[in-house]
C-alpha cells in the first residue's frame, strides 16, 4: 500500500478554499464553501460524501466545466504550476484531455451515439497527436485492447449502443487515458454498474492509473470502493472536507463524527448486528455560522460543547498526516 | 417463526415479448422469470439478491398479480392468486404490499403525504372515515414521522422522509406479506441505516412475512432469514443465510461475493476479479445459463439445465459441478 509521502514534496493538484455558487431565487447556494484538497502525483485519492455534498460540483470546478450560472466565487485550484482559475477559455480546454482527464457515471451518455468507439478514441490522436488515421486507428485498437474490449479489431467497429454498460466504462477509460494525462477525475464511474462488472472496472482503472502513472481523484459514495482503491481519503459534508486521512488509517480511527457515523451506519459482509448506528437528521444548508455537521453530532451533546453551533472548526492536523474539522476531536 | 407456509411459489415464469417490426411480431422472449418455486414461510424475511436484468423485480410483481405470470402457481395461505376475481383480489391485496425502490416516483406530487397514506384505508375500508384522520397521524409516529407533517407535499420531504411515508402507506392494511424492493438503493447511507432500522421494527411489531428484494448482498445479509441468488430468470442458490454466506457453493454466488468491494482497506482484493459479462438476456447460453462465465463449466451444462436440487438440509444448488 502507498501512503501519504508519495505527493509530498509539491502535490499535483492544490484546492483551497475553494468556493462554487449557483444563484436561486432565494438567494446564491453555496454547493462548494471552503473547500481544500490536495492530490500528489500518481496518487489515488478518493472524494466521497452523500449526495448534495459538493463532489460533483468540486471536480466540474477543476475542470472548469460548471454550468451557467453557476461559477466559481472564491479560492484556487492549482494544477502543478498553473492557475487554473485565471486560465482563459481556450487555455483550460486545451489541458482538459491533455493533461486532465474525466469519465462520468453514465458512460453510454458521455460516448457520441452515431460515431464508432474506435474512431472516437482515434480522434484525439488526429486532433492534438497531428497522427495519420490509419496510425490514430491502429493506436485505438491498441488502446482498447489494453481496457479488455474483446476482439479489439472489430470492437472498434461498433457504436456504443452495441456493447453493454461495462464495455462502454471501458471505452470511456480508454479514451480518457488515451493522451495519459496527468490527472483523471472520475465521478461514481461505476455506480450504474452490477457488482461483477464494478469489479473489473475498478481493477482496470487502478492498473491503468498506476501503470501511466496518473493520478486519480475517485469521486463516490461508497466506502467499498474508497477501501479498495484510494490511498488517501477526502470526506466531504455540506460542501467543504470535514477529514482526509491515508485510507488504514481512516477507516481504523476516523476522528470526525460524520466519517465515524458513515462507517458505523454500512451493514458490512460477515459481521452480525442487530441494528445499525443511524445518523439523526438530515443535511443541513451550508449557511450556518458554526459547524455545519453540529445538528446532527452525538459528539457534541455528549461533550456539551458550547463553540460547535457559532465557530466554525479549523482544520487541525491528525497523527498521520490527515486534517480533520472538529472542535471535539481536538478536546 | 413458524414453519407454516405463507407464499408458495411453483414454476413460476414471466416471459416478455421483444416486438419488432411493422406489425410489431415478438422477434424475441426475455424468460425474465424462467420457472420459479420458492417456499416463503410466515414471519420470515426471504432475501433475493441478483444483479439488475435478473428477474427480481418481475418475480416480485407477478407474486403481488401486478402483471400475468406465463405458467406457474402462487398460493397465499393457500389462496390461488392468480385465478381470483376482482372482489377476492381486492380483498388479498389488503394482505400483501409493496415497497418501492425510488420514494421520488412512487408518490403522486399533486396530493399531500396523508393523503398517500390514507388512501388504502379509504380504498379497502378500514375504520370509519372519522377515526381515518387519526389512523393516519398513528401511522406517521409509527414509521418515526412528525403527524404535523402530514399536510406537506412529497417535495417538501428528503428522500429518507418520502421512504417513510411509503412505508407508512404499505403498512396502512396492516399486511401480512411486504414485498420490499430495493427500498434503500436510492438512499444516502446515512439514511440506509435509518430505513434498514426501521423496516427490522416493523417487521418485528407487526409480525410481518417479507421478501426483501435487492442487488446488495451485505444489506441482504443484514434483513434475511434467508436468501435465494437469483441468475437471469432462475434461482441458482438458496439458503439460511448463515450457510449462503459462510458457504456459497454456486459459482455465481461466489463471483458475487468475490465482487463486492469490501468496505475495509485491510482486507484489499489483490486477485483478478472474476471475468464475464451478463449475458444478452433474450439470447442466454444453452443448458445453464451461467457457464460461459463459469470456471467450472463441462459439456454437461450446455446440454441440459441444472435442477435446484439439495444439498443439505436448507441449501438448494442449481449446479452440475456442486
Amino acid at each position: 500500500m502507498t501512503c501519504s509521502t508519495r505527493g509530498a514534496a509539491e502535490p499535483l493538484l492544490r484546492i483551497e478554499a475553494l468556493r462554487t455558487e449557483f444563484p436561486t431565487n432565494a438567494g446564491p447556494v453555496r454547493a462548494v464553501d471552503g473547500l481544500d484538497l490536495t492530490i500528489g502525483s500518481g496518487e489515488i485519492l478518493g472524494l466521497v460524501g452523500e449526495s448534495g455534498c459538493g463532489k460533483t460540483v468540486t471536480a466540474l470546478s477543476v475542470l472548469g466545466l460548471v454550468d451557467r450560472p453557476g461559477r466559481v466565487t472564491g479560492g484556487a485550484i492549482r494544477f502543478g504550476e498553473t492557475d487554473l482559475l485565471a486560465l482563459p477559455p481556450a487555455r483550460m480546454a486545451a489541458i482538459r484531455g491533455e493533461r486532465i482527464a474525466m469519465i462520468f457515471q453514465q458512460p453510454r451518455g458521455s460516448l457520441n451515439p452515431v460515431m464508432r468507439i474506435g474512431s472516437q478514441i482515434a480522434e484525439q490522436f488526429i486532433r492534438r497527436r497531428a497522427l495519420g488515421r490509419a496510425e490514430a486507428w491502429a493506436r485505438a485498437v491498441a488502446l482498447l485492447r489494453a481496457v479488455g474490449i474483446p476482439a479489439p479489431e472489430s470492437g472498434a467497429r461498433a457504436y456504443p449502443h452495441e456493447i453493454s454498460g461495462g464495455q462502454a466504462q471501458r471505452v470511456m477509460i480508454a479514451i480518457a487515458l488515451a493522451l495519459e494525462p496527468q490527472l483523471l477525475i472520475a465521478d461514481e464511474p461505476t455506480t450504474a454498474l452490477d457488482v461483477t462488472v464494478q469489479a473489473q472496472v475498478l481493477a482496470l482503472l487502478r492498473e491503468r492509473c498506476r501503470t501511466l502513472g496518473t493520478a486519480l481523484m475517485l469521486v463516490t459514495h461508497d466506502l467499498g470502493v474508497v477501501a479498495q482503491l484510494a490511498d488517501r481519503v477526502t470526506v466531504m459534508y455540506a460542501g467543504h472536507a470535514v477529514e482526509t486521512a491515508p485510507v488504514a488509517s481512516l477507516f481504523a480511527r476516523p476522528m470526525h463524527p460524520y466519517t465515524q457515523g458513515l462507517l458505523a451506519a454500512i451493514p458490512r459482509p460477515g459481521e452480525n448486528r442487530e441494528r445499525l448506528a443511524e445518523i439523526p437528521g438530515s443535511v443541513a444548508l451550508a449557511t450556518q455560522t458554526g459547524c455545519r455537521f453540529a445538528a446532527r453530532c452525538a459528539e457534541r451533546t455528549r461533550l456539551h460543547l458550547d463553540r460547535c453551533e457559532n465557530e466554525m472548526p479549523p482544520l487541525v492536523p491528525r497523527p498521520d498526516g490527515g486534517m480533520v474539522r472538529c472542535w471535539a476531536a481536538q478536546s | 417463526m413458524t414453519d407454516e407456509t405463507l407464499l408458495e411459489i411453483d414454476g413460476l415464469s414471466a416471459h416478455y415479448a421483444i416486438r419488432s417490426g411493422v406489425f410489431a411480431r415478438p422477434s424475441a422472449f426475455v424468460r425474465a422469470v424462467d420457472g420459479v418455486s420458492l417456499r416463503i414461510r410466515r414471519g420470515e424475511t426471504l432475501g433475493l439478491v441478483g444483479e439488475s436484468g435478473c428477474g427480481k423485480t418481475t418475480l416480485g410483481r407477478t407474486i403481488l398479480a401486478l402483471r400475468p405470470p406465463t405458467a406457474g402457481s402462487v398460493r397465499f395461505a393457500g389462496q390461488s392468486v392468480f385465478d381470483l376475481k376482482p372482489p377476492a383480489l381486492k380483498r388479498l391485496r389488503r394482505d400483501m404490499q409493496i415497497v418501492f425502490q425510488d420514494p421520488y416516483a412512487a408518490l403522486d406530487p399533486r396530493r399531500t403525504v396523508g393523503r398517500a397514506v390514507r388512501v388504502p384505508l379509504d380504498v379497502h375500508g378500514i375504520g370509519r372515515p372519522k377515526d381515518r384522520p387519526a389512523m393516519v397521524a398513528a401511522l406517521f409516529r409509527e414509521v418515526g414521522l412528525e403527524p404535523t407533517l402530514m399536510h406537506r407535499f412529497p417535495h417538501e420531504f428528503s428522500g429518507g422522509q418520502r421512504q417513510r411515508v411509503v412505508i407508512a402507506r404499505a403498512i396502512a392494511t396492516r399486511p401480512k406479506l411486504l414485498v420490499c424492493d430495493e427500498p434503500v438503493s436510492a438512499l444516502d447511507v446515512s439514511i440506509q441505516a435509518q430505513i434498514l432500522n426501521l423496516l427490522k421494527d416493523l417487521q418485528a411489531g407487526l409480525r410481518l412475512t417479507t421478501l426483501f428484494i435487492s442487488h446488495n448482498l451485505a444489506v441482504v445479509e443484514h434483513m434475511a432469514d434467508r436468501v435465494a441468488v437469483m441468475y437471469y430468470g432462475r434461482i441458482v442458490e438458496i439458503a439460511d443465510r448463515t450457510t449462503l454466506y459462510r458457504n456459497p457453493r454456486h459459482p455465481y454466488t461466489r463471483a458475487l461475493f468475490a465482487s463486492i468491494p469490501f468496505p475495509d482497506p485491510r482486507h484489499r482484493r489483490t486477485d483478478p476479479p472474476p471475468p464475464g459479462e451478463p449475458p444478452d438476456p433474450a439470447h442466454l447460453p444453452s443448458g445453464c445459463r451461467f457457464r460461459n462465465r463459469c470456471p467450472l463449466a463441462m459439456d454437461r451444462c450446455a446440454r441440459k439445465e441444472p435442477p435446484l436440487a439439495s444439498l443439505a438440509p436448507n441449501h438448494d444448488v442449481a449446479c452440475w459441478a456442486a
